[in-house]
């Protein structure tokens, strides 16, 4: 031991312990130690044991739900009337539902999304910068009953005003108020994949004589696809999950309209209007709940996947 | 064939006219997000200031308008906030300590870290079903507060997790060899400094994500909590009301007197909110300037 072999002033004047009191302090530290990171580590596995709960009480359900209805009337079928007689079990009605509300929204949220991170992060001055990028948080949070809100006290006015025979509960107003919910994420994911583009490359086109709007839909954008995909699939599964404002807005209709003038209902709607009923616990009724929770928990976790392979696999690197 | 002088500046001028509509259209579109944002605090506030008032933040929810009032929502999202905090604080900073200085980068890491931000993207009505199967029914906690609060801290732990570990990652190695230098134990080190220096970050994620769980309100609606409560909740197990169901509620309603209470009850939700942000951001700015 060093303090044996050079016994100098500043350690001799501290009081020597007995090794054997020094090993059981050392030994209780470790023990510290382990207890600790054993705490740690099963809060990690918090995570672990919430996705195979979420996983394993789906398809349990959903696999009682498909002893009571065959898979081919649920995925193929076109009626959705489950809660009353006759019942019937299609649920493509509640995927229709989902698909237009969430195609409307992206129509509105992907463009403007991309128009917005361009201009913040090619054209905006620092000053500008600091006035949209709070704005776009503020709109980001603000939650998803509010937006229902402003579905039914002001958007759909204003499009009873624009086409007179649209009805009080419609898919267009949904559509809108989801698109405008995504486009937050839209705007500040891309941006920040835009951002992250060299610039030396922009400032290589710019000697090449490139306009502004050249460089960027040639170089930047191309250059930043990977983020600025990513940003787009997660809006898009975003939208498909997003249930109050589309509840509020679109109604409990389960139709297959061409039309978004009408009342639809998307499979998160459905949901909560079963859940708002007194179901009991246990019969099919209770059981379609699992299932349809079941095809919307899978549509969103491909799409995710997919956004994150994209974010992986395409990354351009620059040194 | 080559051009003349005259068809290129022709050409460059179409060029640039493209680029230059190209920027105001950009520019428009991203002012027009504003806009937007204004349209809707206004149309809030036009509708709802007639009816807030020391009445309507001190009464329970009536079936007549003018004595209907936001108490017990207030109180309930008061609670269901303070336990979810409760839950969600230790358990989300503790699993973002092990996944930064603890685990190893090996297979059982990679899992949870992918396993998480696969968490972060299921719908919150996903959440909502799956507190209902396993707290309300099987644990039989009822459709209590701490039902609520459980399923909601399951929902905001992701984005608690994710931006614990964001600010970890900002502390210096530098700080770390330091502390093993002079014999302090892995946990002594990640204690005393590495918690404290990214103490400001992870304080932001989890404002912001507290502020998401105020706004939830699809998974409450699933556990059933239930939308006309008119007592107040003395504990985690009695039942209860939050202030987005009891929007939701009045928004459903086809009467105009009961959406203007909406938009009241919209006012009082973004002004928590808004203060919860506020906080959020005062702190980021202010380590901000520290660390300059």
């Amino acid at each position: 031991m060093a303090q044996e072999q050079y016994p100098d002033a500043a350690l001799a004047s501290q009081p020597a312990e007995p090794r054997a009191a020094r090993s059981i302090k050392k030994s209780g530290v470790l023990w510290g130690e382990f207890a600790i990171k054993s705490w740690l580590a099963s809060c990690s596995f918090i995570s672990i044991v919430t996705t195979a709960a979420i996983v394993i009480l789906l398809l349990s359900e959903t696999l009682n739900f498909f002893e009571s209805v065959s898979p081919r009337e649920f995925f193929f079928g076109t009626t959705w009337t489950p809660l009353f007689e006759p019942s019937s079990f299609g649920v493509l009605p509640l995927v229709w539902g989902t698909l237009i509300v969430t195609i409307g929204a992206a129509l509105i949220a992907i463009p403007t999304g991309l128009a917005s991170a361009i201009y913040l992060s090619e054209y905006a001055s620092d000053r500008m910068r600091s006035i949209i990028k709070p704005v776009l948080e503020l709109l980001a949070g603000i939650p998803t009953v509010v937006y229902g809100y402003f579905a039914l006290t002001f958007v759909t006015p204003v499009l009873r005003n624009v086409f007179p025979d649209i009805q009080v509960f419609n898919a267009l107003s949904a559509a809108i108020v989801v698109g405008i919910m995504v486009l937050p994420m839209v705007a500040t994911m891309s941006d920040n994949a835009l951002r992250a583009v060299p610039v030396s490359l922009r400032q290589g086109a710019y000697a090449l004589g490139a306009t502004s709007y050249e460089v960027t839909t040639r170089v930047v954008v191309p250059a930043g696809l990977s983020g600025v995909m990513a940003s787009f699939l997660l809006a898009i599964s975003r939208a498909i999950g997003e249930t109050m404002a589309v509840t509020l807005a679109a109604g409990q209709t389960p139709n297959m309209s061409l039309t978004m003038f009408e009342s639809i209902q998307t499979m998160t709607s459905y949901i909560v209007q079963v859940s708002l009923g007194d179901t009991p616990s246990g019969g099919v009724a209770y059981q379609t709940l699992f299932a349809v929770a079941t095809l919307l928990f899978a549509i969103t976790l491909v799409i995710n996947i997919i956004s994150q392979m994209i974010l992986n696999r395409f990354r351009e690197v620059y040194e | 064939m080559p051009l003349t002088t005259e068809q290129e500046s022709r050409h460059l001028e179409k060029r640039h006219r493209k680029a230059r509509i190209f920027a105001i259209f950009c520019a428009a579109i991203t002012w027009s997000s504003v806009l937007l944002l204004a349209v809707l605090l206004y149309q809030v506030s036009i509708e709802g200031f007639r009816w807030l008032d020391w009445q309507f933040i001190s009464s329970f929810p009536s079936r007549f308008p003018e004595r209907a009032g936001i108490k017990s929502a207030l109180v309930g999202t008061i609670w269901l906030i303070s336990l979810v905090a409760l839950i969600s604080i230790p358990v989300g900073v503790s699993t973002a300590l092990y996944l930064e200085e603890f685990a190893g980068k090996g297979k059982i890491s990679k899992i949870i870290e992918v396993n998480i931000a696969n968490l972060a993207g299921v719908p919150s009505i996903v959440y909502g079903i799956l507190g209902l199967a396993i707290f309300v029914r099987f644990f039989a906690l009822e459709r209590s507060l701490i039902s609520g609060a459980l399923t909601m801290s399951l929902l905001i732990l992701p984005v608690i997790i994710i931006a614990s570990r964001e600010a970890i990652k900002t502390v210096p190695q530098g700080i770390r060899n330091a502390a093993y230098s002079l014999g302090a134990t892995k946990w002594q080190t990640t204690w005393a400094h590495v918690l404290p220096a990214s103490f400001p970050g992870i304080m932001t994620g989890v404002i912001l994500a507290l502020s998401r769980s105020i706004g939830e309100t699809a998974p409450l609606i699933m556990i059933g909590a239930m939308t006309f409560v008119a007592f107040l909740p003395e504990g985690p197990m009695d039942s209860f009301t939050a202030m987005p169901i009891q929007i939701y509620n009045w928004v459903s309603r086809p009467q105009e007197e009961f959406h203007e209470l909406a938009a009241a009850g919209i006012i009082v939700l973004l002004a928590v909110l808004l203060v919860m942000n506020a906080t959020a951001i005062f702190i980021r700015n202010r380590t901000e300037r520290r660390m300059k």
